[in-house]
């Protein structure tokens, strides 16, 4: 019992600490604007609104049919190159989304070769013909699709590989054929899982700026910026995000609401579920829809990003400096992801433990941080550090006469927060659908042969939850590598990531020089995708 | 205990940035690629560290606002006259008395009170498809209201800075209701939803989606000069046309520097910003970004060149940076996305 006070009193210091700048942007509501408000009502807010939602719920079903379709036919059949998918289904995550959307917009566009291709070969001209357009809706909702299905990909492929031989043999016993297993059995199972993949992936098409400013929607993260930078109005800018944070609550509580529907345990005493062998045509389906799903998120973007490289490698880059930035990247990166699973595993036990109200909405306070913009985010704690600084500033010199200046701001750690507040959601969300796999059962079982607390952990959660908690790390750890808002408002002097050299010449419409550091993140991506699938495999 | 406190805080700051005489501290809204070199040879030449931060300037002027007295900033430099207004409206910059700088920056190009210089100017005229647009159709900005141009106009969202100092400046030249009535009648004359950036409305002109795009002169300098061939045949397919030649000059706005309230190494600072008004500074944003030197007698690019001589707005560009959001408004109110 005392243990668990504490680990509570741990977890609300943390979380009060990370939750600061959503409660401030309800607090932007104590000075209204109302003039504003009206003109906003009146022109640009309805569009706002219906855009976020469209885009966010779009996104959520594409991740959804996507990543769960990927973690089906590769968790439970067998197929030529099936062992290769189980990892390269991942790999889309690498791109920013915004990238992809620069890349496909050049490709697809009136411009583009493709287009041009098709007049060439048909003599038809501008307007004599349909051609889907990426700058759309549709277009963005595609874009970063393409780019998070592999969240739900990631925890539906744990989930599904874990339902035991047995489930599927019991099913198939009593009559269900392979469609209704799935429907009546597997998926329910997996849906915590699944759920919670989409829900990151409907957080995140909120919190979008790039890719939507680009491709010319406007929703309610281009509505912020443009009321904060554009008009000068910090604070309604801050009372637009409140409508994002009201949103995500509806999520939350609209996953909530289909978990405690669907609440399963089961134990993994049996053999685990071996891949079925199936017919060649349902092969060659299985297959080809995985190519093509691997070659529109991956493989087309790729080939237009080294094309391109080439020609900025004939101009002889500055390699050394790249390097640079791959290291600071992946030094960043791998902080985050290790403090972020950290604080997200206390948080994860305490909520298990079934804590009282206060340590749970405080959780969910702090796991939020996903749907913000992250320059909403940055510029939070930038207030948040800078205030700290100078309180400390003013409590040192009261006291020893002595100023130690700025201690937090303009340092790494500033990025690290950053950074936590962020993705903290991310890790967060892989813990629980890891947890949601651990049935209370097996503590009790664990006692009852009288281990400890912490051999209970070690011996009976770490090897259950070891494989979400690795894609986990990966996820927050690619998430990192292309975060770009925050790490240009907090970075340190001379300390720049890929994602910033990406963006500084993509932002400047020099796509092709921008291409090859957006190439070097891609690759820098893949590593630990690479070291992953290691691990889940031999689990 | 105070040793070990005055110890570790020592440590602590030992990791935050720390400035001696031998610095300057440069916050960039332009972006390292077309700042970098020019810091560089200010460093080999004056023996100075320059240590740089890139970002919006925005986000950069909030975080100068949050560091307050111990931030370690000296230099902040822009690209729009919006933002510099904005930090020294909130007190954050600190007047400079140069009589190098103010010699060699005309009066309109910088505050009236030493607050902030233009480092260089960024024209943004219009570009037309020379078989679709004939030679005389094309004059002032006003006329692209007329309903001739119905379907033919491409330009950016209003999201964009340029657009909105564009209108802004607009506003201090016409009045905000014939500005207002102005863009009821150009916005319904889009060929399509805006969306992209400058290069792409050059693009879609080529492409035939419209006759005619607004655009800033260095993208498609910069698309002429691309490492991709297949820009440059796009790129050269356009010819610029400088409206209100007859009246009041084609839009232009500035990339700027100020010295900033808190700078511990101002002197540095200074020299910094004369450097980059020198004219060599200015000859390589010249050549490296097609942009308009502010120093009279300094040479424009060759392809900037070939776009003609024009006649700039004369407006006052603090007035811009403070019409800023009337522009959004009026942008917002005729559905210019």
């Amino acid at each position: 019992m005392n243990s668990l006070f504490s680990l509570n009193t741990l977890v609300l210091f943390a979380a009060v600490i990370i939750a600061v700048p959503s409660c401030v942007v309800f607090g932007a509501w104590l000075w209204p604007d109302w003039g504003l408000w009206s003109h906003l009502s009146e022109t640009v807010l309805g569009d706002y609104i219906v855009n976020s939602l469209v885009l966010a719920f779009g996104v959520g079903i594409t991740c959804g049919f996507l990543g769960t379709w990927c973690a089906w036919c590769v968790s439970q059949y067998q197929f030529a190159f099936s062992r290769y998918f189980k990892w390269l289904l991942f790999l889309p995550l690498a791109f920013p989304p915004y990238i992809m959307g620069y890349t496909y917009t050049g490709l697809l566009d009136f411009s583009g070769p493709f287009q041009e291709l098709l007049r060439e070969a048909t003599g038809w001209g501008y307007g004599d013909y349909w051609f889907p357009d990426i700058q759309s809706m549709s277009g963005a909702i595609f874009t970063i699709s393409v780019v998070l299905f592999p969240y739900v990909y990631g925890l539906a492929y744990v989930a599904f590989s874990s339902q035991s031989q047995s489930l599927f043999d019991v099913s198939r016993s009593q009559g269900l054929n392979e469609r209704q297993y799935f429907y009546k059995v597997a998926l329910p199972l997996a849906l915590p899982a699944i759920s919670a993949g989409m829900l990151l992936a409907m957080m995140e098409a909120f919190a979008d700026f790039g890719t939507v400013e680009y491709l010319g929607v406007s929703t309610l993260a281009t509505g912020i910026f443009r009321t904060w930078f554009g008009m000068n109005e910090p604070l309604v800018a801050a009372q637009l995000s409140s409508g994002l944070v009201c949103f995500v609550l509806f999520l939350l509580w609209g996953e909530k609401w289909v978990r405690r529907k669907q609440r399963f345990y089961h134990t993994r005493n049996t053999t685990p579920n071996q891949p079925r062998r199936i017919s060649w045509q349902r092969q060659s389906i299985v297959l080809a829809s995985l190519l093509s799903i691997f070659l529109l998120a991956f493989v087309i973007p790729v080939i237009r990003l080294v094309s391109w490289s080439v020609l900025v490698v004939q101009t002889s880059p500055d390699f050394a400096a790249l390097f640079t930035l791959l290291k600071n990247s992946f030094l960043v990166a791998a902080i985050a992801a290790i403090v972020v699973m950290t604080i997200a595993l206390l948080f994860g036990y305490a909520q298990r433990a079934a804590p009282p109200k206060v340590i749970k909405n405080a959780i969910g306070l702090a796991t939020m941080g996903y749907a913000f913009p992250g320059a909403v985010i940055a510029v939070g704690a930038v207030i948040a550090l800078g205030n700290t600084d100078q309180w400390l500033n003013k409590l040192t010199l009261q006291l020893f006469d002595f100023q130690p200046g700025l201690v937090l701001s303009g340092t790494l750690f500033a990025l690290i927060f950053a950074y936590v507040i962020r993705y903290l959601t991310v890790g967060y969300q892989h813990v629980l659908s890891g947890l949601a796999r651990v049935s209370p059962s097996l503590d009790e079982a664990g006692k009852t042969l009288a281990e400890s607390g912490w051999g209970i952990l070690r011996r009976i959660h770490a090897p259950i939850l070891k494989p979400t908690l690795l894609v986990g790390i990966l996820m927050v750890f690619v998430d990192v590598l292309k975060e770009l808002p925050a790490t240009l408002i907090l970075r340190p002097f001379n300390f720049d990531t890929l994602a910033v050299k990406t963006y500084e010449l993509a932002s400047d419409e020099r796509l092709t020089d921008a291409s090859l550091p957006a190439l070097f993140i891609v690759l820098a991506g893949l590593l630990p995708v690479w070291f992953i699938q290691k691990n889940i495999n031999t689990n | 205990m105070k040793k070990l406190l005055l110890a570790t805080s020592l440590l602590i700051s030992s990791f935050t940035p720390l400035s001696n005489a031998q610095e300057v501290n440069v916050y960039s809204a332009r972006k390292e690629e077309l700042i970098k070199p020019l810091l560089e040879e200010f460093e080999t030449a004056q023996k100075v560290k320059v240590n740089l931060i890139t970002g919006k300037a925005d986000a950069l002027i909030s975080r100068i606002a949050s560091e307050g007295q111990f931030s370690p900033a000296d230099l902040i430099l822009t690209t729009d006259v919006g933002r510099l207004q904005r930090a020294k409206e909130m007190n954050l910059l600190s007047a400079v008395d140069s009589e190098l700088l103010q010699s060699k920056i005309a009066a309109n190009l910088r505050d009236e009170d030493g607050y902030w210089f233009a480092l260089t100017m960024r024209a943004r005229p219009v570009m037309y498809h020379p078989d679709r647009v004939k030679t005389g159709e094309l004059g002032s900005i006003l006329e692209l209201a007329d309903a001739k141009w119905k379907g033919r106009i491409c330009i950016r969202s209003s999201n964009n800075i340029y657009n909105q100092s564009m209108v802004a400046a607009m506003i201090t030249k016409f009045g905000e209701e014939k500005v207002q009535n102005w863009a009821n009648g150009f916005v319904k004359n889009f060929a399509r939803t805006p969306k992209g950036g400058d290069r792409d409305q050059i693009k879609a002109v080529v492409a035939g989606q419209c006759d005619i795009a607004i655009a800033n002169t260095y993208y498609l300098a910069g698309m002429l000069a691309d490492t991709d061939t297949e820009n440059q045949k796009i790129a050269s397919q356009l010819k610029v046309h400088w409206p209100d030649q007859q009246g009041t000059g084609t839009h232009v706005n500035i990339s700027g520097a100020a010295l900033l309230k808190h700078a511990p190494n101002s002197a540095a600072a200074l020299r910094l910003m004369e450097f980059l008004a020198s004219d060599s500074s200015q000859q390589w944003y010249a050549e490296n970004n097609h942009e308009y030197p502010v120093v009279a007698g300094v040479e424009t690019s060759a392809l900037l060149k070939t776009f003609g001589d024009f006649k700039a707005e004369d407006v006052p560009l603090q007035q811009v940076g403070e019409l800023n959001a009337s522009a959004i408004k009026i942008m917002d109110k005729a559905g210019w996305k």
